[in-house]
């Protein structure tokens, strides 16, 4: 079992990125050395009336300076407050949570949708197989050029704006991307349909899942998803994405 | 100082437990608190046979608050006993088993199972706003809490707590009901049925369109409740419903219960049970009381 810590940490940098979407590092020895791609951090609001915390991927970690940058976008009132904070703040976090991913095979498809996409920036930097990048916007892009270090970058758009028009699956048919595994983080009818991808050809995928989350640590059982089997916890088909997952290999899970 | 409460025959080393749904049977906790430093841990609710709850968004957060359409997925009594149980047995501390069902039998079904294990005390849940059968049916009417509770008595040996719901128009009926059917104690409040719509979907936030309100938007309706029902029967009450803080705790004593149940709180902070413990030991501290039952229902 990994290490899980709630503490108040100090914001070293805020930037943002796009409309709505922000980037933030915080610095802690501890988090940062138990941190892993995939794993996600619970960030608390100042603000008393919004109790629960929010959970944020981990975008990239930086385990020699002790820091963790948190990409997010504002999606109510809590990210909202958030991104009002500046360098040198202190933010209370829980974390890190969940079960990255897990490294693996020998040729990947590293696919972000959203605010799915910041993720993969830390999977990429890990993950030392042959790798190439798809990143799917509604229109505007963000962290896009940050993978280029690691890996051939294809994006699609929506609106058709940059690179392919359509998703991140007409994105991978145009380009004929070949790969033994998908990792794959954005949202639901995405995930579904790099799941049926995957499973078209007969390859493996990692999907990261999110759902609304009270607790974090797998006790409420508000962000559960639908498995295949019955689960060990739960002894139904339910899975708690906050805890089991939130990656799951594709074929674990009914999406 | 003595922080020693008694409900029902039953010694509690201080009066904090757990609020059913919000600690599962204390595992995830127990990572972070001490459960041998809780006067009791209530577990999530028990039904006869697993449940799978709701389909999700199960939560929304409101202001100082959260809605909650979990539907009370549970693994069964069956895996409690083989699985959580065990667990909880590690810890010095007293087991209130939440017991669900959709039918009285179900009900008495759990209770039965339950009889001989190692479990101190049983909470029955007449109160869940997210199911569709049993729950809060159960609890709506006088008849029907008095029925239930003789029922369930018959067949239970560990004294029986009825969970109430304050989603009544006079919660001392129910109250006064539960006492003449036999419970040995209360626990309120469940939470305040509540719906969430999102303006910019024009749709329900939860898939359940309803949930149970909690948090601190709830805990002056909790202390005004459970001060009338202390007022209205002679069985000791569990008070409940938005205690985050050793303060809040002190409401609900003050108001007429004996113990209190942290629920929400857990989600916000895992440690909350033992901040609290802690602040209601300051506050004694602070004004030189010797025993916590100077404060028991101290405010009339």
């Amino acid at each position: 079992m990994t290490a899980t810590f709630k503490k108040s940490v100090t914001i070293t940098s805020v930037d943002k990125l796009s409309i709505d979407i922000y980037s933030m590092w915080i610095q802690d020895k501890e988090i940062v050395s138990a941190a892993k791609p995939g794993q996600f951090l619970s960030l608390y609001c100042k603000s008393g009336d919004r109790l629960l915390p929010r959970p944020i991927s981990i975008c990239e970690i930086d385990k020699k300076n002790h820091a963790l940058r948190l990409v997010y976008r504002i999606a109510g009132k809590g990210t909202e407050e958030i991104s009002h904070y500046t360098v040198s703040d202190r933010i209370e976090v829980m974390g890190p949570l969940g079960n990255g991913f897990t490294l693996e095979g020998k040729k990947a498809i590293l696919v972000g949708g959203g605010i799915g996409i910041p993720p993969m920036l830390e999977l990429a930097k890990q993950l030392s197989c042959e790798k190439t990048v798809v990143l799917g916007y509604r229109d505007v892009t963000f962290l896009d050029s940050e993978f280029i270090p690691y890996g051939q970058v294809y994006i699609s758009t929506e609106d058709g704006s940059v690179g392919t028009k359509g998703n991140v699956i007409d994105a991978i048919k145009e380009n004929k991307l070949e790969a033994d595994i998908i990792f794959a983080c954005g949202p639901t009818p995405m995930l579904r349909g790099v799941k049926a991808y995957a499973n078209e050809h007969g390859i493996k995928a990692q999907l990261s899942m999110e759902e609304r989350m009270a607790c974090g640590i797998g006790a409420c059982l508000a962000c559960v998803c639908k498995s295949k089997d019955t689960d060990h916890h739960s002894n139904v088909k339910n899975k708690r994405i906050c805890k089991d997952g939130p990656v799951f290999y594709a074929d674990e899970i009914e999406i | 100082m003595n922080t020693k409460v008694n409900i029902a025959g039953v010694e509690w080393k201080n009066p904090i437990t757990t609020a059913s749904g919000t600690f599962g049977s204390g595992m995830e906790y127990s990572e972070f608190v001490d459960l041998s430093k809780l006067g009791a841990v209530t577990t999530k609710g028990v039904a006869a046979i697993p449940w799978a709850g709701n389909p999700t968004p199960r939560i929304a957060e409101t202001s100082s608050g959260m809605l909650n359409a979990i539907g009370l997925q549970n693994p069964g009594v069956d895996v409690f006993l083989d699985r959580d149980l065990p667990f909880l047995k590690q810890f010095d501390t007293n087991i209130i088993v939440n017991v669900v069902g959709k039918t009285t039998e179900d009900y008495c079904k759990v209770v039965e199972c339950l009889a001989d294990s190692d479990v101190d005390m049983l909470e029955i849940n007449i109160s869940c706003p997210n199911v569709k059968e049993g729950g809060i049916a159960f609890g709506q009417s006088c008849t029907s809490v008095e029925a239930i509770t003789k029922e369930i008595k018959k067949y239970a040996k560990q004294p029986i707590i009825m969970k109430l719901s304050p989603n009544v128009t006079d919660i001392t009926e129910m109250a006064r009901a539960a006492e003449a059917g036999g419970a040995d104690a209360l626990s309120l409040i469940n939470t305040i049925t509540g719906m969430k719509i999102d303006v910019h979907k024009r749709a329900f936030v939860l898939a359940n369109k309803t949930g149970g309100l909690s948090g601190p938007a709830v805990k002056p309706v909790a202390v005004r409740m459970v001060y009338q029902v202390a007022n209205a029967v002679n069985i000791p009450i569990i008070g409940m419903g938005g205690i985050m803080t050793g303060e809040d705790a002190l409401e609900f004593l003050m108001a007429g219960a004996t113990a209190v149940a942290v629920g929400t709180a857990n989600f916000i902070n895992p440690m909350a049970t033992m901040d609290i413990l802690k602040g209601i030991e300051d506050y004694m501290m602070k004004y030189r009381m010797e025993d916590i039952h100077e404060l028991i229902g101290c405010v009339k």
